[in-house]
C-alpha cells in the first residue's frame, strides 16, 4: 500500500531573510530541495513535521509545511509549479535564488 | 508638499523603536510567528515566496527628491538594487532581511516616511490623480484633502479593527486618472450651484473576486463636512460590514447586499448626529495644509514656445515622445512629463536604485524637486518648462525612462504574480514582458492607439485586470498556468468591469490571443475610434468569434 502515500518534503522560509529551505535528513535546513528528506509513509511525514516544528520554535524557520514531490532518477522535484518557482527563485530574475547556483 | 510636524515625526519615530523591539524579541524566540505576524503586517512587512517584502507608503504618490534618494539608498544597501512601484502609488522591496527592517524603517523616518498601514485591515494609502495640482482640467488640488484624510485615518482608534482593508481615492479633475469609482470610497471634486467646490461621494466600488463600479451616494458634499461624512460611512461599515467571511468583508459587498439607497439613508442618519461637530474642518487648519501645496515659484512664460516646437520638427523621436508622454499643464510654458517604467520587455513598475537617484537629480534640476508615482506604475515630473523638455528627454533616454508608450498597449499594469507572491495562481510579469516584446514596434503601438492591458496573477486583482480594456487573469488549471481574457473594462470616468470573452488560454497561447483581439479591433475600428470605443460599439462577440474560430 506504500504507493498510495504521496512523497513529501518539508519546506519553510528561513527566519532571517525568508530564503526558501528544505528539511534535510540530518534535521537541518538546506536551500536545495535535492537535499530534502523525503517522507514515504504517514509516520515518516509526522516525524519530519515534528522536527520542523521544533526548529520553528527556536526560531530558525517560519511556518514549515509539507509539499508533494516526485522522485525521478533519484532527483527530487516539486509537483506544483508554485513550489518549483519557490525552489528555483523568481523566473524573471535568473540571477536570484537556486536557479543562479545551477545556472 | 506636506512636511511632518512634531506629532507626525514623533508617531513615526516611536513606531520604529517599538518595531525594533518586536523584531529583536522575534529573533530571540520570545515571540512566535503567530504573535509576530500581525505586528509585522502593521509595519508593511509581508513574507512572500522567496523572501520578506516591505511595502512603503508614499502618501498620494508624492515624493521629494530627498525621499527618492533615500528609497534608492534602501534598495542598494538593504535590498537587491531595485524597488517596485505599485498601483497604490507606493513602493515595495522584495528582498529585505528581517533583522534589517528596523534600520530600514529608521532610514524612512529620517525623510518623513514609513510603512504603517500598508497592510492589514486598515485604511491604506489614499491615492489621487498623478497630475494633482498641475492638471489643466482640474477644479481644485485634491492633495490638500488627501493629506487631511491621511491625518484623520492614520491610527484612527475607532477604525483600528475594520472588517477588511479600506481604500480611498480622490480626484480634483473630471477626467478620472485615479480610478475613483473602483475604490471603497471615491471622491470627485465638483462645483455646487453657487460655484463653490465640494465632493461627489462614491461608496462600494472595488475589484477582487467580486468587482463593482461604486454607486454615488451623495452628489455634492460641501468640503467642510468631508471628515464627518467619511466618519459616518466608516461607522456604518464598521458596524454592518461582514467579519464572518473574508471574501464578503469589503464595503462593496455591504453596499451590494443592502443597496445603495439604504446605505445612503444609514450614512445620512449617522451623519446627522456628528455633522457640524468636532470633525468640521476648521478654515485655518485647511489653509495651513493648503499652504504646503502652494504652487512653486513658476516663471512667467509664453504659452507658445517656438524653441520647443522647432525641436519637435527637427527630431521625430522627440516629437513622438512629447506627443505621447507629455501632458498639458495649467501654467503657460510648463508641461507634465510622464517617465515610463515600461521599457520594451521590462518589468512594469520596477526601477533600479541608479534610476531612482537619476530621477531625483532630474526632479531637482527640472521640476522643483518633486516626483509623483502613478497608479499605472509610472513616474511623473509635474512642473517642467517646455523649453527644458528636449534636454530632459535626452537624459531620460539615457536612463531608460523615455519609452514613448504612455497609455499604449505596452504601458501595462501587472501585479508581481507568482514570481514573488504567495497568493498568486500564475505568473503576471512574464506575460506583460511577452506582450511588450510582441508589440515592441512603436509605430505599430501608436497605430493601435490607447489600449490598456492589465494583468493579475489571481482573483484578488492587484493587477486591475477587471478594468483593463483587455484584462488578463492568471489561473491554475490542474497545475498549469492559464489565462482568462476580459474585454471592455475601464478605470476612468466611464468606469466599467470587463466581460469574460470565453474559455481561458494556455500560457503559450495567451499572447497570440491578445494579438488576435488587437487585430480584430484594427479591422473593425471606424473614424479614429479607440479600442474601448470599438468594443462599446460592437460588443464582445466579434472578438469571441475570432478568438475561438478554430475551436
Amino acid at each position: 500500500m506504500e504507493k498510495t502515500v504521496a512523497l513529501q518534503v518539508v519546506t519553510a522560509n528561513r527566519i532571517g531573510d525568508g530564503t526558501v529551505v528544505y528539511l534535510t535528513r540530518v534535521g537541518g535546513w538546506s536551500e536545495r530541495i535535492t537535499d530534502g528528506e523525503v517522507s514515504r509513509s504517514d509516520e515518516e511525514r509526522d516525524t519530519l513535521m515534528a522536527v520542523a516544528q521544533a526548529t520553528a520554535e527556536i526560531p530558525e524557520v517560519v511556518e514549515p509545511y509539507l509539499i508533494d514531490v516526485v522522485e525521478e532518477a533519484g532527483v527530487i522535484r516539486p509537483v506544483r509549479y508554485r513550489e518549483a518557482i519557490r525552489a528555483q527563485g523568481p523566473p524573471v530574475h535568473p540571477a536570484f535564488g537556486q536557479q543562479a547556483e545551477e545556472g | 508638499m506636506y512636511r511632518y510636524d512634531e506629532y507626525d515625526q514623533t508617531l513615526v519615530d516611536e513606531r520604529v523603536r517599538q518595531f525594533r523591539g518586536q523584531v529583536a524579541r522575534r529573533l530571540a524566540g520570545e515571540l512566535t510567528e503567530d504573535e509576530f505576524k500581525p505586528l509585522r503586517l502593521m509595519n508593511g512587512l509581508y513574507l512572500q515566496l522567496h523572501a520578506y517584502m516591505l511595502r512603503v507608503a508614499i502618501p498620494y504618490g508624492l515624493l521629494s527628491a530627498v525621499q527618492m534618494r533615500k528609497l534608492a539608498h534602501i534598495a542598494r544597501r538593504y535590498d537587491r538594487g531595485y524597488g517596485h512601484f505599485t498601483t497604490r502609488q507606493n513602493i515595495q522591496y522584495n528582498w529585505p532581511k528581517l533583522e534589517d527592517t528596523p534600520d530600514i524603517l529608521a532610514a524612512l523616518a529620517s525623510v518623513e516616511m514609513h510603512a504603517i498601514q500598508t497592510s492589514g485591515n486598515s485604511f491604506r494609502n489614499t491615492t489621487t490623480d498623478q497630475y494633482a495640482g498641475v492638471a489643466a482640467d482640474e477644479i481644485e488640488d485634491p492633495r490638500v484633502y488627501c493629506e487631511i484624510i491621511r491625518q484623520w485615518s492614520t491610527l484612527h482608534p475607532e477604525f483600528s479593527f475594520l472588517p477588511r482593508k479600506f481604500k480611498i481615492a480622490v480626484t480634483g479633475a473630471p477626467n478620472d486618472r485615479a480610478a475613483v469609482r473602483l475604490h471603497d470610497i471615491g471622491l470627485i471634486m465638483r462645483r455646487g450651484d453657487a460655484g463653490e467646490t465640494g465632493f461627489e461621494v462614491i461608496v462600494g466600488g472595488g475589484q477582487g473576486r467580486t468587482p463593482f463600479v461604486g454607486p454615488t451616494i451623495r452628489e455634492f458634499l460641501p468640503k467642510k463636512h468631508l471628515l464627518s461624512y467619511l466618519e459616518a460611512i466608516m461607522r456604518v461599515y464598521n458596524q454592518l460590514g461582514r467579519r464572518d467571511n473574508l471574501f464578503k468583508a469589503r464595503i462593496k459587498i455591504l453596499v451590494h447586499e443592502v443597496g445603495a439607497e439604504k446605505i445612503t439613508e444609514m450614512v445620512e442618519e449617522e451623519w446627522r448626529h456628528i455633522k457640524d461637530g468636532a470633525l468640521d474642518l476648521p478654515k485655518e487648519e485647511v489653509e495651513r495644509i493648503r499652504a504646503h501645496f502652494a504652487p512653486p515659484p513658476y516663471e512667467t512664460l509664453a504659452a507658445a514656445q517656438p524653441a520647443f516646437e522647432e525641436k519637435k520638427r527637427a527630431d521625430g523621436a522627440f516629437a513622438t515622445w512629447a506627443d505621447t508622454n507629455v501632458a498639458a499643464h495649467k501654467v503657460p510654458g510648463y508641461a507634465i512629463v510622464n517617465l515610463s517604467l515600461k521599457p520594451v520587455g521590462g518589468i512594469p513598475g520596477d526601477a533600479t536604485a541608479d534610476q531612482m537617484d537619476a530621477v531625483a537629480d532630474l526632479a531637482e534640476h527640472y521640476s522643483f524637486g518633486e516626483i509623483r508615482v502613478t497608479h499605472e506604475q509610472n513616474l511623473v515630473l509635474g512642473d517642467v518648462r517646455r523649453t527644458d523638455l528636449h534636454a530632459l528627454w535626452r537624459k531620460l533616454r539615457d536612463i531608460g525612462m523615455a519609452t514613448p508608450n504612455l497609455g499604449l498597449i505596452s504601458d501595462i499594469i501587472a501585479c508581481p504574480g507568482l514570481d514573488y507572491c504567495g497568493l498568486a495562481n500564475a505568473r503576471s510579469i512574464p506575460v506583460a514582458q511577452r506582450i511588450s516584446n510582441r508589440f515592441a514596434d512603436l509605430k505599430r503601438q501608436h497605430d493601435i492607439g490607447e489600449l490598456k492591458i492589465k494583468i493579475s496573477g489571481c482573483i484578488n486583482a492587484c493587477g486591475h485586470h477587471h478594468v483593463g480594456h483587455i484584462g488578463i487573469l492568471g489561473l491554475d488549471r490542474k497545475g498549469e498556468e492559464y489565462y482568462q481574457i476580459t474585454l471592455g473594462g475601464s478605470a476612468d470616468q466611464d468606469a466599467a468591469i470587463g466581460k469574460i470573452v470565453g474559455p481561458a488560454f494556455s500560457s503559450e497561447a495567451v499572447v497570440d490571443a491578445v494579438e488576435t483581439v488587437v487585430n480584430t479591433y484594427v479591422e473593425l475600428r471606424q473614424n479614429g475610434e479607440r479600442f474601448i470605443d470599438t468594443y462599446r460599439r460592437v460588443g464582445k462577440e466579434p472578438f469571441k468569434e475570432r478568438l475561438y474560430a478554430a475551436a
